[in-house]
């Protein structure tokens, strides 16, 4: 799960970690909050930052400076209730519900410090670069040398010396090194408690006058850690999310949205994705990806199909179910049911394997229903893609 | 012969007695499995499914002799679990469960690594290991498995059903499938399964299932490169995923540009592997390399 930044600062607030004063603003707040807390009287310049989950915020519009109180109203007014297109928020933008405004820090130089689990490792790492203010990856191709990274063991912790370490590397000096330990400690214990995958600062600033600033944060929590940090989960902005996908977790499917004009369903995340590929290498474009689960029920197929045809992009619908546990003849049942509940005009393949997949197709066959069953993956592949052009050149007639 | 687990593996079950416990242990000891009992803490002395109940796996291991542990506890509980069933003495653990957060797993696997070195941990969030005819300890369905030459190991669930099937169809048969799960910490990797299968006589090659995320595929790869005895036949799921979305899988995201199909399969390619583009392709891919490698040897 993916905090705004305004929540990723009052987490690391909350672990001692001094985070710039902002006032956050929504579609709901009015005019008087800034004058109250921003007074006219008091010349400066501020920071107006559109809070959406996405990166890359500043090129696409939204963080802008303002000059005077009137200039962060216009910004803020000027954000709030309007799509923030970023090139990693897809064609359609996300929702901007709120803005922080912050005052704008004399920057001297900006650094890049961040918490993480390394897979390779299996350790939690903290990484440090001296180049900041983009992202870690490009330092990482442009200049890898200025990128320092500990490992840091579960049972001891991050341990002052490997703190210092990057310390150091950032060229950081006097008082600056203490500030940043204290800084570091406390981020790895919020990193822990919090159950998070990711905290990011990014840039970490060192301003005019020495002092260590968090400009911007990034904090991502474990999703298998939910059940145990109830208080953030409860503080998910849900509109930040594909709907789809959104809507998928409420039925317990895993859904994500592409492209494509081929729907998808298939029980096992692995499959799901060679469903895709086999899609794509018959000729064809994937409109999602669905996993309803390794032992998947009725109900879930239903709520599946339904989901499927929200999507009006979609020319045909391939269901791929692997019948292990679970039997291919329930799961016929099942789909029969939904083709009849959603009234499906879509044209759909059905590919039924293991248990029962016979008894399963030639119930399929019996239904009256426009179903077109398979039992070879790579001919069910075929069969919706030819079914998918047909469909889709008949609507453009 | 097979690897980890065979006829003769004395096997318990943790959460013996929630619905997945009692479930699979019926589907288990129905496929013939040696089950020697459960725990369930709590329920010590009771009896379920004809075998006695622990409070404590400890205690399971020493009246029954257990050696191998499938843990269906819910995720909360489950870290927990794998620590008790290692300090206990058991020497395979499979644990089911999905969804245990990647914290916990980063002290397991440091404890495993410290103290209980030579345990195997499959999973978690994996359908288990089977070696067929002998033993099936997950959530697999047993009767599209047939014994035989092919050694499995997977990130997935149901493609390595997929890849059991057609294994099955091209009459070729599995020595043992290991289903190493589709978390970002897990147990065994593809390596220490490759390593495993390698010293199996009754392995001829093995069928590797990988996809997105992490460095998994590649360190076998180079694993592969420095030399070794089989021939090995691979597919890496989600060359069409997009970057930076989760595949339903935890650990099935590229991040950061690493960890795509494309990059795996040059990787596992330039190693000698017999990469497939098509999950479809997996049995019969399989059957021609074999026939290949047997000819190849008849004729030198």
């Amino acid at each position: 799960m993916n905090l705004h930044e305004y929540q990723a600062k009052a987490l690391l607030s909350d672990y001692g970690v001094a985070v710039p004063a902002g006032l956050l603003l929504t579609t709901s707040s009015d005019k008087t909050v800034v004058e109250e807390h921003l007074p006219e009287s008091q010349p400066g310049r501020w920071v107006v930052k559109a809070q959406v989950h996405s990166g890359a915020r500043g090129k696409a519009g939204g963080v802008r400076l303002a000059e005077g109180v009137s200039a962060v109203q216009e910004a803020a007014h000027a954000m709030l209730g309007t799509r923030l297109v970023t090139h990693q928020s897809g064609p359609d933008g996300l929702p901007v519900e709120a803005v922080l405004v912050e005052p704008a820090a004399a920057i001297a130089r900006e650094c890049y410090l961040a918490l993480t689990v390394d897979r390779e490792l299996e350790r939690a790492v903290m990484i440090a670069s001296s180049q900041g203010g983009m992202d870690i990856e490009t330092v990482a191709r442009t200049s890898p040398e200025s990128i320092r990274r500990c490992v840091i063991n579960p049972t001891v912790g991050l341990a002052a010396y490997q703190a210092r370490d990057l310390a150091f590397s950032l060229g950081l000096e006097g008082t600056q090194i203490k500030a940043f330990v204290t800084m570091a400690l406390n981020l790895y214990r919020a990193f822990v408690e919090r159950d998070a995958a990711l905290i990011e600062i990014n840039p970490l600033a060192v301003l005019d006058d020495g002092n260590l600033s968090v400009v911007d944060a990034k904090v991502a929590l474990d999703d298998n850690a939910g059940y145990r940090q109830p208080e953030w989960w409860a503080r998910r902005d849900v509109n930040q999310e594909d709907p789809a996908e959104r809507k998928a977790i409420e039925h317990g499917l895993n859904y994500v949205s592409l492209d494509g004009n081929i729907a998808c369903m298939v029980n096992g995340a692995g499959l799901a994705m060679a469903t895709m590929d086999l899609i794509k290498h018959a000729g064809g474009s994937p409109a999602n990806f669905l996993d309803v689960g390794g032992g998947t029920s009725a109900e879930k197929v239903t709520a599946a199909f339904k989901l499927i045809l929200e999507n009006a992009r979609v020319d045909a619908i391939l269901v791929n179910i692997f019948g292990g546990i679970v039997r291919c003849d329930l799961i016929a049942e099942g789909i029969i049911e939904a083709a009849r509940e959603v009234s499906l005009e879509v044209p759909t393949v059905v590919r039924l394997a293991g248990t029962n997949a016979e008894q399963g197709r030639r119930m399929l066959a019996q239904s009256g229903l426009q179903l077109t069953a398979e039992d070879d993956l790579a001919s069910a592949a075929r069969a919706v893609v030819a079914l998918a052009e047909k469909h889709g050149e008949a609507a453009k007639a | 012969m097979s690897i980890l687990v065979d006829d003769d593996t004395r096997v318990i079950c943790q959460g013996f007695t929630g619905k997945q416990g009692t479930f699979h242990s019926e589907q288990a000891l129905a496929y013939g499995t040696r089950m020697v009992g459960g725990v369930t803490p709590g329920k010590g002395g009771q009896t379920h499914l004809g075998l006695p109940v622990f409070d404590t796996v400890a205690a399971a291991v020493r009246q029954t002799g257990a050696q191998a542990s499938m843990i269906y506890v819910p995720a909360p509980f489950a870290a927990d679990s794998i620590l008790e069933a290692a300090a206990a003495g058991i020497e395979v653990i499979a644990c089911i469960t999905e969804g245990i957060p990647v914290l916990e797993m980063l002290k397991v696997k440091a404890v495993l690594a410290q103290d209980y070195p030579d345990v195997s941990l499959i999973g978690p969030n994996c359908p288990g290991l089977i070696t067929p005819n002998g033993c099936k300890i997950g959530i697999m369905p047993g009767a599209i498995h047939q014994k035989g030459c092919v050694g499995i190991v997977s990130r997935s669930g149901t493609l390595t059903y997929e890849a059991v099937a057609q294994t099955t169809a091209a009459g070729l048969g599995q020595s043992t499938c290991v289903g190493i799960g589709g978390d970002p910490i897990g147990g065994l990797d593809f390596v220490d399964c490759l390593a495993r299968f390698a010293d199996d006589p009754q392995t001829e090659l093995v069928l590797m299932v990988g996809e997105i995320g992490g460095g998994a595929e590649e360190a076998a790869a180079e694993f592969i490169r420095q030399g070794y005895p089989k021939p090995v036949v691979a597919y890496i799921a989600g060359a069409t995923a997009p970057a930076d979305k989760r595949m339903g899988h935890a650990g099935a995201v590229i991040a950061g540009g690493q960890g795509t199909a494309a990059a795996k399969c040059q990787a596992l390619s330039e190693a000698g592997v017999h990469v497939v583009d098509s999950p479809a392709e997996l049995g019969v891919t399989a059957a021609r390399v074999l026939a290949q490698t047997t000819e190849g040897a008849s004729s030198s």
